[in-house]
C-alpha cells in the first residue's frame, strides 16, 4: 500500500466515512420500529444490525464495477470528483441526521456525484434520463408501494387477532418482528456496503493501482464491510426516534405488518431488477401501519418534513459536490486537503451542536408530550 | 427516457400479496397460540390450536429461509 499516493489515501478514508454515515443513517430502516415497540433493547437492537451489515458485505459478491449505477459516466470520475462527491454525500448525511430525517444514502452519494461531475468533468458525464428512471420514479413508488402493503397488513393483523388474548398477540409478535428486521439489516449490508466497495475499487482502478475489471480485493471488503457495520452499530438514535416514534405510535402488530412489507418490498424490489431506497420503503411501511390501525394516527407534519428533505437530498448533495469539486479539481492536491478539512471542521461542528441535546440508546423512546413536542418543533400537527 | 412500468408493477403485485398473506398467516398463528393458552382444560380444542399455530409457523419459518436465499448470492448461483 506503500505507493499509493495521498490523494488515494484521502480518497478511500472519505469513502470509509462516507459508508460509516451511510450505516448509522440507515439502523433506522431496520431497527426503529423493533426499538419503539420494544421488541428489542436498543443496544441489542443495534449490535444486531451491526453485525448483519457486516456480514452482509462478505456476503455479497457481486463485483462492484459501477460507483453510481450508470448515472454518471464513472470513466470521467477521477480521484478528485470521487471525492468531491463523497464530501458532498456525507454532508448532506450529518445535515439530515442532526434534524433526525431520514434520507438516502443513495440518493446523497448519486447527488454528490452527479455535482462533482457536472463540475468537474462537464454536464456531458452526467445521465438525466437515468437520473429520472433510477432515482426519482423508485423514490416517488417505494413508500407508496410499501405503504399500501403495510396498510392492508396491519388492518387484517388487527381484524384477526381481535378475539385473541393481549399477551400471547404482544409476544408473538415482537418475536416476528425481530426476524423481519433481521432480514432488513442483512439485505442492507449485501447492497449498501457495495457501494462503498465500488468506489474505492474503481478509485484503485482509475490509479492503475489495480488492473480494470478487477474485483474488490479483500482488505476493501473488509474495510467496506467494518465501517458500515460499525456506522449501523453507533446508530443514528435522532433517525430511530423520528422513525419509529414521532411518524406515528407503532404497537407490536403494527411493527411487524410494517417490518414485514418492507422486507417483502426490499427483496422482491432486488431481485425483478427494479432498485427502490430502503428509506424510503421503511418511511412508506411505518406511515401505511399508522393509516392501517387508526386512520388519523399520523403525524402528517413529521411526515412532510421527511418528504422535503427526499426532495431536497439529490440537489443539496449536488451543490455541496459541485462546490467541492470546483476547489478539488482545480486546486489540485492542496485543494483536495483544504475541502477535506472543511468537510472534517463541519462534522465535528455537527457532532458538536448534537451534544447539546443528545439522543441515545437510553432516551430514544422518551419523547416529550405532543405539547412541548410542537412547540419544539416549531410546527402543528393535526 | 425509458420507465421500466412493467418491472415497477411486478414488484408493487407480488410485494403486497407476499406482505399481506405472510401477515394474515402469522395472524392467524398467534390466535392459535392464544385459544391454546386459554383451551388448556379441553385437550381436543388445545390440540387443534397448536396444530394450527404450528402449522402458520413453520409456513412463515419457510418464507424466512426463502428470503435468506434471496438475500445470499452465493446461494443461488
Amino acid at each position: 500500500m506503500a505507493h499509493f499516493s495521498l490523494l488515494v489515501i484521502v480518497v478511500i478514508t472519505t469513502a470509509l466515512a462516507f459508508d460509516f454515515t451511510n450505516g448509522f443513517h440507515d439502523t433506522a430502516n431496520a431497527m426503529a420500529t423493533s426499538i419503539a415497540t420494544g421488541a428489542l433493547r436498543p443496544t441489542v437492537a443495534v449490535l444486531i444490525s451491526g453485525v448483519l451489515n457486516l456480514a452482509g458485505a462478505f456476503l455479497s459478491t457481486k463485483v462492484a464495477t459501477t460507483i453510481s449505477s450508470g448515472i454518471v459516466n464513472d470513466r470521467l470520475a477521477t480521484p478528485s470528483i470521487i471525492f468531491a462527491g463523497l464530501v458532498g454525500a456525507i454532508l448532506w448525511n450529518l445535515a439530515t441526521w442532526l434534524l433526525g430525517l431520514p434520507s438516502s444514502s443513495s440518493h446523497a452519494l448519486f447527488g454528490g456525484l452527479i455535482g462533482a461531475v457536472w463540475v468537474g468533468a462537464g454536464i456531458n458525464g452526467v445521465h438525466f434520463d437515468q437520473v429520472v428512471s433510477k432515482i426519482l420514479l423508485p423514490a416517488a413508488s417505494s413508500p407508496i408501494i410499501a405503504g399500501i402493503a403495510a396498510m392492508i397488513a396491519t388492518y387484517l393483523a388487527y381484524r384477526i387477532t381481535r378475539q385473541a388474548q393481549e399477551r400471547p398477540v404482544t409476544r408473538g409478535f415482537r418475536h416476528g418482528q425481530t426476524i423481519s428486521a433481521s432480514l432488513v439489516s442483512l439485505a442492507h449490508g449485501t447492497n449498501d456496503a457495495q457501494k462503498t466497495m465500488g468506489v474505492i475499487t474503481l478509485t484503485l482502478i482509475s490509479t492503475r493501482a489495480l488492473a480494470p475489471g478487477s474485483a474488490p480485493p479483500y482488505w476493501v471488503i473488509a474495510c467496506a464491510g467494518l465501517a458500515i457495520g460499525l456506522g449501523t452499530y453507533a446508530g443514528g438514535w435522532r433517525i430511530i426516534r423520528t422513525m419509529g416514534n414521532r411518524l406515528t405510535d407503532i404497537a407490536p402488530p403494527q411493527g411487524f405488518a410494517a417490518e414485514t412489507s418492507s422486507t417483502a418490498v426490499i427483496l422482491s424490489s432486488a431481485n425483478l431488477g427494479f432498485a427502490l431506497s430502503t428509506t424510503h420503503v421503511v418511511a412508506g411501511s411505518v406511515l401505511g401501519t399508522g393509516l392501517g390501525h387508526h386512520l388519523a394516527h399520523v403525524r402528517w407534519s413529521v411526515a412532510a418534513q421527511m418528504a422535503l428533505a427526499w426532495l431536497l437530498t439529490l440537489p443539496a448533495a449536488a451543490t455541496i459536490g459541485a462546490v467541492s469539486a470546483t476547489v478539488a479539481v482545480h486546486g489540485g492536491t492542496l485543494g483536495v486537503v483544504v475541502i477535506g478539512l472543511i468537510a472534517l471542521a463541519m462534522a465535528v461542528t455537527a457532532y458538536t451542536i448534537s451534544r447539546r441535546q443528545p439522543v441515545t440508546a437510553n432516551n430514544v423512546n422518551d419523547i416529550p408530550p405532543p405539547q412541548e413536542r410542537h412547540a419544539a418543533l416549531g410546527t402543528t400537527t393535526t | 427516457m425509458h420507465i421500466d412500468w412493467n418491472s415497477l408493477g411486478k414488484v408493487a403485485m407480488i410485494s403486497i400479496t407476499i406482505a399481506v398473506s405472510i401477515v394474515i398467516i402469522f395472524s392467524l398463528g398467534v390466535l392459535a397460540l392464544s385459544h391454546h393458552d386459554t383451551n388448556t382444560d379441553h385437550n381436543g380444542h388445545a390440540t387443534l390450536a397448536l396444530t394450527g399455530a404450528i402449522l402458520c409457523f413453520t409456513t412463515c419459518a419457510t418464507v424466512v429461509l426463502y428470503s435468506i436465499y434471496l438475500i445470499i448470492p452465493q446461494l443461488h448461483h
